[in-house]
């Protein structure tokens, strides 16, 4: 039996096979525009593989915000148990997974195994990776090379919550003249600063584990261990969290 | 899915038919009066011979407009019962003779001002607190004030007996409410939370306080029927308890997408939930004082400190059998914003019961992420 876990973010789209024992294949296609051919292109790719979810010998779990456009999905579980999930399988035990990604911030409290508590950002997109996507837009580079220049810089800090006010605040400073380096630093700090104090309302766990897309990126976690005091972890399968707790949830709940 | 029953009425129809119903009152002479607050103290409206009709705004049409002259990051129900008044689309509005109003929160209070420059205000300066020295003296002082100002601008006079009378009947429509409300008590619940809170809102608009009570009775009796025949002994889903800011403007988002998710919302902890139903005005005492009493007794986070609320929160939460609590927050509403710390506190740490907080507005804009939040914890509530 394969397990299929799909996780369709609003950035990128993330695809699991676990076949009980380990995983088998993993791969990360673009969402786009459309959920629903991004799902059909996930079909096709997994069928290259040589796994059909049409086929008996194969449950799909769905999640993440294009989750209902699955459709041969057998079942749809929202991104935070499988978040939960997944991340308490990369941590291998209970902790606190912090999740950034493209359009939300979570914070999920796992206890033996499962997600018990969560937090989310509230509407504005400050404190998530859309946030360093448009300011990386802005400054005319892209997210890895927005980290590569922030480790040399020294934070300018970005006073406004607002993803918004806070691009024109950058964009003064860009007039201003100061140093991309440092300008690039700031928004590393905002982002950094929004989701340690989102974490810090829930209790302090053993272990932390950042997933998501950002997880991806050691900078982003090594500035957020200090501002939480407490080191972060990361893991090569960190963006995979939600397919890899989505794919578990199907070999566990679906025989 | 949603349960309802055949001829249930949604909010906007029930608002709809009322507005023939205020038309025709006013042509027998009828005077109407304008309201915005569980602090209104209705009886003395209706000891003036007169009606009270709701004009808190629940959609969000009237929003651009209130935001020519108010602030964008203020309550979307201060924002939008002000656009509803200023663009003279609310019928209510233009019937009522007077609007009645009370210093509740800042954004309302302030709000009040502007609404002033369009039609006669009067605002009753509720005190911040329960316990300051002189907080029920001058609260029932502005009691005995509204009076004056009621008969003032009604012409007509208030006796003793007409305000008793408006006392008792009343707090025979709370008893009747208190029992409709009850009827979520019963696992599984025969009714849906939706429907609960569409009647209690909608019965605004009916003016006929012995027909808003038989309706109620009636409908009560055909649950307890319902349940009784077909429901008892069969199992449950999960049962919610919603908290915090009114929800007339959040009804589908909210209430209705928790049941359709899987759940039902079973109670309601906010200003016109059954703990302020349960409270009754003392039928004995000097009646402007029994009034000042039961209105100041109010567990609105606008009262300072407001220990009655979780005292509230904490029976319902026992005697409603209780899975989980969700608390909604209306945008820029601090004072809800800030209590819900404790009512977090309080639900999690000493009931020991999920608690999910949901700031939201009047818009659609976050129909996908409010959806996301109460299914992930509706999956929590399973395990």
């Amino acid at each position: 039996m394969n397990y299929v876990g799909i996780d369709i973010g609003s950035t990128a789209a993330k695809t699991i096979v676990f076949d009980g024992t380990r995983i088998v294949s993993s791969f990360i296609l673009p969402t786009g525009w459309s959920s629903k051919e991004t799902a059909g292109r996930i079909r096709d790719q997994l069928g290259k593989a040589g796994f059909d979810v049409g086929s008996d010998d194969t449950r799909t779990i769905a999640t993440g915000y294009g989750r209902i456009s699955v459709e041969y999905a057998d079942k749809i579980i929202t991104e935070i148990s499988c978040h939960g999930k997944g991340g308490s399988a990369l941590l291998a035990g209970d902790g606190v997974i912090i999740d950034v990604g493209g359009q939300d911030t979570k914070i999920i409290t796992v206890e033996k195994g499962v997600a018990v508590r969560f937090l989310m950002n509230d509407k504005c997109s400050a404190g998530t990776g859309k946030f360093i996507e448009i300011m990386a837009n802005r400054m005319g580079v892209d997210i890895n090379e927005l980290f590569a220049l922030a480790q040399k810089g020294h934070p300018i800090p970005i006073s406004s919550m607002c993803t918004v006010f806070a691009e024109s605040e950058v964009i003064s400073q860009i007039g201003a003249g100061k140093a991309r380096e440092d300008i690039t630093a700031g928004i590393v700090e905002s982002v950094v600063s929004r989701v340690a104090l989102l974490a810090s309302r829930h209790e302090k766990p053993e272990k932390y584990i950042l997933t998501g897309g950002l997880s991806v990126n050691p900078y982003f976690a090594r500035q957020l261990s200090h501002k939480l005091g407490q080191r972060v972890f990361t893991c090569e399968m960190g963006q995979y969290a939600g397919a890899l707790g989505a794919a578990l949830l199907a070999a566990e709940k679906l025989q | 899915m949603l349960n309802l029953p055949e001829n249930f009425q949604d909010y906007s129809e029930a608002r709809q038919q009322g507005f023939i119903k205020v038309k025709e009152l006013k042509e027998k002479g009828k005077k109407v009066v304008g309201i915005f607050c569980t602090y209104t103290p209705e009886e003395l409206i209706l000891a003036a011979g007169a009606v009270a009709v709701g004009l808190c705004g629940t959609g969000d049409e009237s929003i651009p407009v209130a935001e020519k002259s108010l602030p964008k990051n203020l309550c979307p129900l201060i924002k939008s019962s002000y656009g509803l008044a200023v663009t003279d689309s609310c019928p209510y509005f233009y019937f009522s003779d007077i609007i009645l109003a009370e210093t509740t929160c800042d954004g309302k209070k302030k709000m009040y001002e502007l609404l002033s420059e369009l039609k006669y205000t009067h605002v009753m300066q509720l005190p911040p607190g329960r316990s300051g020295s002189m907080a029920l003296e001058s609260w029932k002082s502005e009691m005995l004030r509204l009076k004056e100002v009621l008969e003032q601008q009604l012409g007509t006079v208030i006796t003793d007996d007409d305000l008793r009378n408006a006392i008792r009947l009343k707090n025979r429509e709370r008893k009747a409410t208190l029992d409709f409300f009850e009827i979520g008590k019963l696992k599984p619940s025969p009714l849906s939370g939706y429907e609960i809170n569409t009647i209690i809102d909608a019965n605004s608009f009916i003016f006929d306080t012995e027909e808003k009570i038989s309706l109620l009775e009636e409908r009560t009796a055909q649950l307890n029927k319902d349940y009784q025949e077909n429901l008892a002994g069969k199992p449950s889903r999960p049962r919610i308890l919603i908290t915090g800011c009114p929800v007339g403007g959040v009804r589908d988002k909210i209430i209705r997408q928790i049941e359709e998710l899987g759940a039902d919302v079973v109670a309601f902890e906010n200003c016109s939930g059954p703990k302020a139903q349960k409270d009754l005005v003392d039928e004995d005492k000097d009646p402007y004082l029994a009034l000042a009493e039961k209105y100041l007794r109010i567990n609105c986070s606008v009262i300072s400190p407001n220990p009655g609320r979780i005292e509230a929160l904490g029976e319902m939460l026992d005697e409603y059998s209780i899975d989980g609590v969700i608390e909604v927050i209306l945008q820029a509403c601090h004072t809800f914003a800030i209590e819900s710390y404790l009512v977090k506190k309080f639900v999690t740490e000493e009931k020991r019961l999920p608690y999910l907080g949901l700031e939201t507005d009047y818009s659609q804009t976050d129909t996908g992420q409010i959806n996301t939040r109460i299914s992930a914890f509706l999956e929590i509530i399973a395990l």
